[in-house]
């Protein structure tokens, strides 16, 4: 059996939980049980936890705390950003709506915009350059008099690759204001929230969605940020909490834990962000160096801090990840098998990349916790493991 | 291997896996014709190199004949299972033994049965069908 992996570099997928964050949910496992819309003390002791959090998040975001819907994942606040201000639309409007997108959102974006497309929506995907980024020209052509929502991602979970939200933001506002339209803006900003500024305001958008388990905090707790006057409508039923847009009783401790998790990534965003870009660098570099046939994915500047996506020629990307992982280091492929489908990434082929550079690719996420140490292991050990692939293999 | 005296080629890049396999033929001493060595060159996941490697193993010594009614479920069961979605990489390694086979028996012009035939098109058609299908995904 594999080495149990104590070099952790898949923190896109999720983030350890950090230690102030599982004290912060702790108390709302135990004692304070209570249920936040009970109105005895400890119904209202959950409440305020809710609310804490609540407020700590509007501050990360530079919004008001009514604008935060906590929901159970980022998945989640992507539906219902899509499927909400599509029905709210429609509730006005007979015209046939048209979304514009990208094609390398994540499914969660991407598969509601296919559910619509299918039931009576149009919809627009944005192709991206090599360097993995949506052009700005692209969203403007795209722009058509029955458009009425835009969702492009913060930062792309396999390469990482930052999109110009701000600029798409700017371009959309002077868009509405110019033809008296009112199309809305949603980025998944799930990626990117560690790393970039996520202030709404600056970033002009309507709807933004963040995850809990990527930011160090726990799993099962998502938000969605809905600007005010850009309601939706609700997609699920049977309840009136989240302002009756996600019912059903809240997990306070999840929600306590996005809290502090929150409000710590403001606290460590500068000193991460240098240190990572440092470390990130280091991999790069050294892998292109040592290793031949090797290529980076996606832009090399603007890029997050902690994503190396690298394509290994003639090699395919599981039996990669599962030899690292024997040598105890944890990664993961954006390729075939990882994600039970066959086909590459539709990410990496957007890029343009043949499928067996797509099939080749290891995606690296560096985290908090990550040294300089481990990145010399990974160094150390990667040249052997892609010699040894490469000598069995039937690409040359 | 060098001077391989059968290659076999099965499934594609496009789908993920590819794989190579090289076998050389001698007679046993009842004068059958057996495999007497095979080798293995595999693009792909762990499932599908597991599943090469242990079909090397398990058709090491056989007759033609054996291998040619060769079933990939014995790789599965020798693997001890694969997942569902692995299944695949399986029957990968049982079309390249078949091709590999095919290869050796055409190019020394000995009889084909009509089994292996029906297989070796039957392949040959797959392919072109991913490979259309999957330029059409591209150029979307």
């Amino acid at each position: 059996m594999a080495k149990k992996p104590t070099i952790y570099l898949d923190n896109a997928a999720t983030t350890p939980i950090d230690k102030a964050v599982l004290k912060a949910m702790l108390p709302y496992l135990g004692n304070d049980f209570g249920n936040a819309s009970s109105l005895h003390s400890p119904g209202q002791k959950a409440r305020a936890g809710v609310e804490k959090a609540r407020k700590q998040t509007a501050d990360f975001l530079n919004c008001q705390t009514e604008e935060i819907i906590f929901t159970g994942s980022a998945t989640e606040a992507d539906n219902m950003a899509v499927l909400g201000t599509i029905k709210a639309v429609q509730k006005n409007n007979a015209k046939k709506p048209h979304i514009v997108t990208s094609e390398i959102e994540h499914p969660a974006v991407l598969e509601a915009c296919g559910y619509l497309q299918k039931n009576g929506a149009e919809v627009s995907y944005l192709p991206v350059g090599k360097n993995g980024i949506v052009k700005l020209a692209d969203v403007k052509k795209s722009i058509k008099p029955n458009t009425v929502l835009v969702s492009i991602m913060y930062a792309n979970n396999e390469i990482g690759s930052i999109q110009p939200v701000a600029e798409i933001g700017k371009l959309l506002k002077a868009i509405n204001r110019k033809l008296k339209t009112e199309i809305r803006f949603h980025t998944d900003a799930a990626q990117a929230a560690n790393y970039l500024d996520c202030d709404a305001r600056k970033l002009g958008v309507d709807l933004l969605t963040l995850s809990g388990h990527k930011i160090y905090g726990p799993k099962g707790v998502g938000v969605l940020y809905v600007k005010k006057g850009a309601a939706i409508e609700p997609v699920t039923f049977g309840g009136h909490q989240e302002n009756g847009l996600r019912p059903g009783t809240e997990n306070t401790a999840a929600i306590a834990g996005f809290g502090t998790a929150i409000e710590m990534v403001s606290a460590n965003r500068r000193l991460q962000t240098a240190n990572l870009t440092k470390l990130r660098n280091k991999l790069i570099d050294g892998i292109l160096k040592t290793i031949p046939k090797t290529s980076l994915n996606g832009s090399r500047e603007s890029r997050l801090p902690n994503n190396a996506n690298i394509s290994f020629s003639g090699v395919e990307g599981e039996s990669v990840l599962f030899a690292l992982n024997g040598a105890g280091v944890a990664v993961s492929t954006g390729s075939a098998c990882a994600s039970h489908k066959l086909e590459p990434s539709h990410v990496l082929l957007a890029l343009g990349l043949p499928p067996e550079k797509a099939h080749g690719s290891i995606r690296f996420s560096l985290g908090r916790q990550t040294t300089s140490k481990e990145i010399d292991y990974v160094l150390k050990i990667l040249p052997g493991i892609i010699k040894r692939l490469r000598k069995i293999s039937p690409i040359k | 291997m060098k001077n391989p005296d059968g290659v076999g080629k099965a499934g594609n890049v496009i789908c993920g896996d590819l794989m190579e396999l090289y076998i050389k033929v001698a007679k046993n001493k009842k004068g059958q014709e057996i495999i007497k060595d095979v080798k293995f060159e595999t693009y792909g996941c762990l499932a599908a190199i597991a599943s090469s490697s242990m079909l090397t193993d398990l058709a090491k010594g056989k007759t033609l004949e054996q291998a040619m009614a060769f079933n990939r479920k014995e790789i599965v069961s020798e693997l001890g299972g694969l997942p569902p979605v692995k299944i695949h990489c399986s029957v990968l390694a049982g079309d390249a033994l078949i091709e590999a086979i095919f290869d050796y028996l055409n190019k020394n012009k000995k009889p084909i049965p009509e089994k292996i035939r029906a297989r070796h098109k039957q392949l040959q058609k797959e392919k072109e069908i991913i490979s259309k299908k999957y330029k059409a995904n591209v150029s979307k």
